[in-house]
């Protein structure tokens, strides 16, 4: 009889245990609580696996819009918006060769949403390119490479090329003819070093052309190989790598400090709101140890990261503004402009002109020239060079700041001019008198490999770029005449490449004027 | 068999290399090496042995209207056959520049491309193409020719019909 009234109370426990369920489990995830005050978001941000790439405070200085444009978080934005639109393609997919082609048909014709899907994952790619190029340049041009970020400089040199390749890989799945003809030609770039080899007359005993066609296709032509390879790097290799790499640079950018920015900074930002609260309310005890975790010049002992805000929720914020307005950029242009997709691929006739995605057109303008050199030589030359800028400028003046160092703005305003009109006034003489081949046929192919429209504005740049080493005795204003001029030259390549080239790749002032047939 | 008690060690004066970091490197080393072995391996699959292409020999009837220097292209192949007084020929239309289908007429070939030009016996006359249009193998068969696009032959090579 005693026991009477205890299985009511078990009932009772029970039933309160079952309705506190939910804000339990709520709560369990949050390790330290829920975040309302800043000292709980604090706690939030560090104990959070995803959120603790954040450092828990953040510099005013980071949050200005000037500092990076929110450029490096739109790149991230485009990855993810491809990546969730990508794996619901992969739902239709086929990677086999007319299959595919079908298959993209489905998804543009019957598959509800499968266009605009497909369209959004198209923009969204080429935001991502767009936005990795400009977070490029915003990181060279606010000198951010420096010590201590040289290494995340080369970390993200490699999502640059893991961003590119993705786009390229991704151009071969639709199986179209324009997917076809720009591979062959992808393809055969990579195989162009033969020009050299076989100009030297090595190809039978040395053909590291020939392998790296053989690896990128598994065949000998563009065929079933070709695309389950481009598919297998597309979906899963480079996806990898990307992530690997973006979480190795978010890290870094947190553990050298966060955003590089000016040594005057604090001066410049002037005294924090008055209704900001200090994070330090009496003399701190152990600054020592997160001076050993970030590196830096100063150790904050004695004193409170002054001039910075909770990371929750003042980037948090930010980084969600600039994510929105990238999806609605990509949905703005899928919405207006919808993703090409022409006949099926046809090995036997050529679409006339072939014409690789955009940000190749410049390299494709230079391979019309020579595909060695146009399609391989330069780019690595290129791509060497952006890889050693900040071991080769270890200057300190003007770090975090637009156009800092040596020259400053002047210097890239002169730049630009020279590079514009350096490419404008090569490319004019080639397309007004042609080049070597038509004045003398028999010349020596290595001839026209050494001396071309791409190797003579190289040489141009380099020689504008040594003149302003010696001029400024300074690397940094070496490196910022270079790097703008090749920006400039990439950028009218593409253009002449994109607007101005028609078929047989002959010259023509407007489409309108491209011969029909 | 007696072990001659080397000299006492003490910490000031250590091996020079202690075993346990002996056995840890070569442990390292070995570690390394194994894994050197498996990437290598590994890296020698994406590298066929026998490549999935198409046969390239294939035979084929020249129209008996096709005139001389007049281009005749078998459907689906990437070779252009001509017939002249000294005989049949062949020659591949396969860019040298970055393997676009070049377009056969009489006299000429010309890439859709980027532009270059090649004359009636395939050399380049313009544009970026490194190298003259090949030459492939043809022989006669019967009433027919058989080319073989994997074996190129010196320009001017024909086979009478």
């Amino acid at each position: 009889m005693s026991t009477a009234g205890s299985p009511n109370s078990a009932m009772r426990g029970f039933l309160d245990n079952l309705r506190a369920a939910p804000r339990r489990i709520l709560d369990s995830a949050m390790r330290g609580g829920a975040p309302k005050t800043d000292r709980t978001r604090s706690t939030f941000v560090f104990g959070n696996v995803f959120l603790h790439l954040h450092s828990v405070r953040t510099h005013r200085w980071s949050l200005r819009w000037s500092t990076t444009m929110g450029l490096g978080i739109a790149s991230t934005a485009g990855f993810l918006i491809t990546l969730v639109t990508g794996l619901l393609l992969m739902f239709y997919y086929k990677p086999y060769p007319d299959a595919a082609y079908d298959s993209i048909k489905d998804i543009h014709f019957v598959v509800p949403t499968g266009r605009f899907i497909r369209n959004i994952h198209r923009w969204a790619a080429n935001v991502m390119v767009i936005a990795v190029l400009l977070h490029m340049a915003r990181a060279f041009y606010t000198a951010a490479y420096r010590k201590p970020r040289e290494f995340n400089w080369l970390v993200g040199w490699g999502l640059l090329v893991t961003t590119l390749g993705l786009s390229f890989t991704g151009y071969l799945l639709p199986w179209d003819q324009l997917a076809y003809w720009a591979i062959t030609i992808g393809a055969n770039i990579a195989q162009s070093p033969r020009e050299v080899t076989d100009a030297l007359g090595v190809t039978q005993s040395f053909d590291p052309g020939g392998l790296q066609r053989l690896l990128l296709l598994g065949s000998d032509t563009v065929g079933e190989e070709a695309l389950i390879r481009f598919y297998l790097l597309h979906v899963m290799i480079l996806p990898l790598a990307l992530v690997l790499l973006m979480a190795v640079h978010f890290w870094r950018i947190r553990k050298d400090g966060g955003i590089a920015r000016p040594s005057d900074a604090e001066k410049r930002l002037g005294p924090s709101a008055g209704d900001t609260y200090p994070v330090f309310t009496e003399a701190p005890a152990k600054t020592y140890q997160l001076a050993a975790i970030v590196r830096g010049k100063t150790s904050a002992v004695g004193s409170g990261p002054e001039n910075t805000v909770p990371s929750m929720p003042h980037l948090f914020y930010a980084e969600l503004a600039v994510l929105m307005i990238t999806v609605f950029v990509c949905v703005a242009l899928a919405l207006v402009s919808d993703a090409p997709l022409k006949e099926l691929a046809n090995p036997a006739v050529p679409e006339n002109p072939a014409k690789a995605p955009w940000y190749f057109l410049g390299l494709q303008e230079m391979v019309s020239f020579s595909a060695f050199m146009g399609g391989m030589g330069i780019p690595t030359i290129v791509l060497i060079g952006l890889g050693l800028i900040p071991f080769l400028d270890r200057e300190e003046s003007g770090t975090g700041e637009w156009f800092g160092g040596a020259g400053g703005w002047p210097l890239v305003r002169t730049s630009i001019l020279v590079g514009f009109v350096a490419a404008l006034g090569v490319e004019t003489f080639a397309i007004r008198f042609g080049w070597i081949r038509e004045w003398l046929p028999s010349v020596p192919q290595l001839v026209i490999t050494l001396i071309n429209p791409g190797t003579v504005l190289t040489l141009i740049y380099a020689a504008y770029s040594i003149w302003l080493l010696r001029r400024h005795n300074s690397t940094r204003a070496a490196a910022l005449g270079l790097f703008t001029c090749f920006l400039c030259g990439f950028v009218l390549l593409t253009i002449i490449g994109s607007y101005f080239r028609g078929p047989n790749w002959t010259f023509f002032w407007s489409p309108t004027d491209w011969a029909r047939h | 068999m007696t072990i001659k008690a080397g000299k006492e060690r003490s910490r000031l004066d250590p091996e020079p290399m202690p075993r346990r970091d002996f056995l840890g490197l070569s442990a390292l080393f070995a570690f390394a090496g194994s894994m050197l072995f498996a990437v290598t391996g590994m890296l020698r699959l994406p590298k066929a042995a026998v490549l999935s292409s198409p046969s390239k020999k294939f035979s084929v009837t020249l129209p008996d209207s096709l005139a001389t220097g007049e281009p005749f292209v078998p459907p689906g192949r990437s070779v252009a056959l001509f017939r002249d007084a000294e005989g049949a020929y062949a020659i591949s239309t396969t860019c040298t520049h970055l393997g676009c289908v070049v377009k056969a007429s009489a006299g000429e070939f010309e890439c859709p491309c980027h532009g270059s030009r090649f004359s009636a016996d395939g050399s380049v006359t313009k544009g970026p193409a490194p190298q003259a249009l090949p030459w492939l193998k043809v022989t006669a068969s019967g009433a027919g020719l058989i080319v073989d696009e994997g074996t190129t032959v010196p320009a001017g090579s024909k086979v009478t019909v």
